[in-house]
């Protein structure tokens, strides 16, 4: 793996510090390869596809399904007739294909560490809560507090999403290809916000940290979140990101506005090197 | 946490007890102490349906005793029509305890509720000339299944499954509330009102009655209080989400109308679908998928947004 002391991210303020900890089970550090696989992950085909017709299963039952085929080598799992049920394909800690050809309800992809997911339809509330590293992208809307807590990956939303968006958000980047609702970035702690739409109220309040780009009008700003220059580094990751995902606006990205933590609530940047840690 | 549900036809009468039925089932997971239906039938000419019970579900575990007070306060409510002049034209007994009359009378309404409620242990669940509500303890099903209304014809309707959090497990707080003593006139709430006992003390000192101590009774008789005054559901609703502190979604009904408010924070979730010939709406998706098994476009509405739709 590439180091990031040069890479882009560092130059844009997106690391600090060399990423290395542990986790509950392992020790990682960015360059150790084989750091970001869990010891107990399954070893999948990923031409190897099986599907699920959700239609009479209860969730638990359909989680259970996803298991036994990842157990038996599927790296592709097809969920049909998903329905709009709660709490689908939760706490998957491996490299994994998913297609849900329909809707989620609430919690879905919840505590993901690794899969791709691609949703046909929309998601409802906390969707992506937690992830740690993969790539989801959600073809309709979304509910409340997408992206809670979002600590890495990407999570993308062709439309529009609910409040909330990017609560406590931690890593990763949020994309919505429409308008996010009131309090969107509430508390964010690092990460990027991206709103190709409007923002509703409040948006970015108490951040600690991060950055929120809108596309479109921003209702008001929340306590502490201040507009801020947009930057070439900030075009061209916008551009790669946004094309990425096929949602990169005809205009390209110059009318977007950046928002930035003030740090007169909290500044990280007082923090000795250990506390960050401790914190981060 | 409970489940509001609400659903509208634009061209005429459906199966509207059967889809509630459904969606309400679909939400027992959110509430499973009571279930409760509002929903909209067509009105007969100069014709009202009267519903009201003589007692709780829980006080018939107490013997016969109890059994004769229900079989006094029924003869004690008929003697009472009867001498204030309304002509019962059918009646029906779901439960021992609950009853529905369809009535004719000319008389003051409110002057009809007031007399009956003086009745020890009667309570009126809802008068209206296209309003049936019904509501007990129990999930959809049972409910629905109690009181017949799988096969209920209408153009709308609103309900609720609780999970009691802030008064008890009984009939009289189980939702929606009638908006007392207006026809017709029905809510559900997912949520918890803060200044509810400030704005409960308010409207009792202008006359209003209240039976239960459940904060969701006081968007009931908030709303009818509005409407008196001549305003419209849509201004209430608006006016509502800057007197009204907590956070709250509501679903309220009229004879041909149905409204949604959701407060400043939009903390309480509610899932909108809506179609040429007809708008569902719910606290989850899940139940709207209950009724419309394809896939569908649906949206959450947004902080302090309020919509009201016409039958």
């Amino acid at each position: 793996m590439a180091g990031v002391s040069d890479s882009a991210s560092t130059l844009m303020g997106m690391h600090t510090e060399p990423l290395t900890g542990r986790d509950i089970k392992t020790k990682f550090t960015l360059r150790n390869e084989g750091g970001f696989a869990y010891h107990f992950a399954r070893d999948v085909d990923f031409n190897r596809r099986a599907e699920i017709d959700c239609a009479d299963l209860e969730p638990s039952e359909i989680n259970r399904k996803i298991r036994d085929l990842m157990d038996s080598g599927h790296g592709s799992i097809v969920l049909r007739n998903p329905g709009a049920k709660h709490s689908l394909i939760v706490g998957i800690l491996n490299r994994m294909n998913f297609i849900v050809d329909g809707s989620l309800g609430y919690f879905g992809c919840g505590l993901l560490d690794g899969p791709s997911v691609r949703i046909a339809g929309r998601v409802g509330w906390s969707f992506g809560e937690n992830m740690m590293a993969g790539v989801c992208v959600i073809e309709k809307n979304a509910g409340s507090t997408f992206g809670a807590a979002l600590r890495g990956g990407d999570l993308v939303c062709k439309g529009s999403v609910g409040s909330r968006t990017g609560i406590d958000q931690k890593g990763g980047t949020i994309i919505v290809g429409g308008d996010t609702g009131a309090f969107s970035g509430f508390m964010m702690q690092r990460g990027r916000i991206v709103v190709c739409g409007n923002a509703g109220k409040n948006l970015g309040d108490s951040m600690y940290d991060g950055t929120i780009y809108i596309g479109g009008e921003i209702q008001d700003l929340g306590v502490d979140a201040v507009p801020a220059e947009l930057t070439d580094l900030d075009r061209a990751w916008l551009t790669r990101k946004l094309t990425m995902y096929e949602l990169l606006p005809g205009k390209g990205v110059d009318h977007f506005t950046k928002i930035v933590a003030g740090k007169q609530l909290w500044s990280y940047d007082n923090l000795e090197p250990t506390e960050k840690k401790l914190v981060l | 946490m409970c489940g509001i549900a609400g659903l509208i036809y634009r061209d005429g009468a459906r199966n509207i007890g059967g889809e509630m039925t459904a969606m309400l089932q679909a939400l027992k997971h959110r509430g499973p102490d009571s279930t409760g239906f509002a929903v909209y039938g067509e009105p007969g000419p100069s014709e009202y349906i009267l519903r009201f019970k003589v007692a709780e579900q829980e006080d018939l575990g107490r013997g016969t005793r109890v059994r004769r007070a229900i079989a006094e306060r029924r003869t004690a409510v008929d003697g009472l029509l009867k001498e204030l002049g309304v002509v019962v034209l059918g009646a029906d007994e779901p439960t021992e305890y609950a009853t529905r009359y369809r009535i004719s009378y000319d008389g003051d309404m409110k002057d009809l509720a007031d007399q009956m409620e003086e009745i020890e242990g009667t309570e009126i669940l809802s008068i209206g000339s296209a309003l049936e509500l019904v509501k007990d303890l129990g999930d959809a099903a049972d409910v629905s299944g109690a009181y017949g209304l799988g096969r209920f014809r209408g153009t709308h309707g609103i309900g609720h499954t609780r999970m009691a959090t802030e008064s008890d497990v009984d009939i009289r707080s189980a939702h929606p509330y009638w908006a007392y003593p207006y026809n017709d006139i029905a809510v559900v709430h997912n949520g918890q009102i803060t200044n509810y006992w400030l704005m409960r003390r308010q409207l009792e000192r202008s006359g209003q009655r209240f039976v239960s101590n459940c904060d969701s009774e006081l968007l009931a008789v908030y709303t009818a209080v509005n409407l008196e005054k001549g305003m419209t559901l849509e201004d209430s609703l608006r006016k509502s989400i800057h007197e009204i502190d907590g956070v709250f979604t509501y679903l309220i009904t009229t004879r041909n109308e149905l409204g949604m408010a959701k407060d400043t924070m939009a903390a309480k979730p509610m899932v909108l679908y809506e179609a040429d010939d007809m708008v569902a709406l719910a606290s989850e998706e899940v139940a709207i998928r209950a009724i419309i098994p394809h896939e569908i476009d649906t949206t959450d509405p947004y902080d302090e947004e309020i919509r009201v739709w016409q039958a």
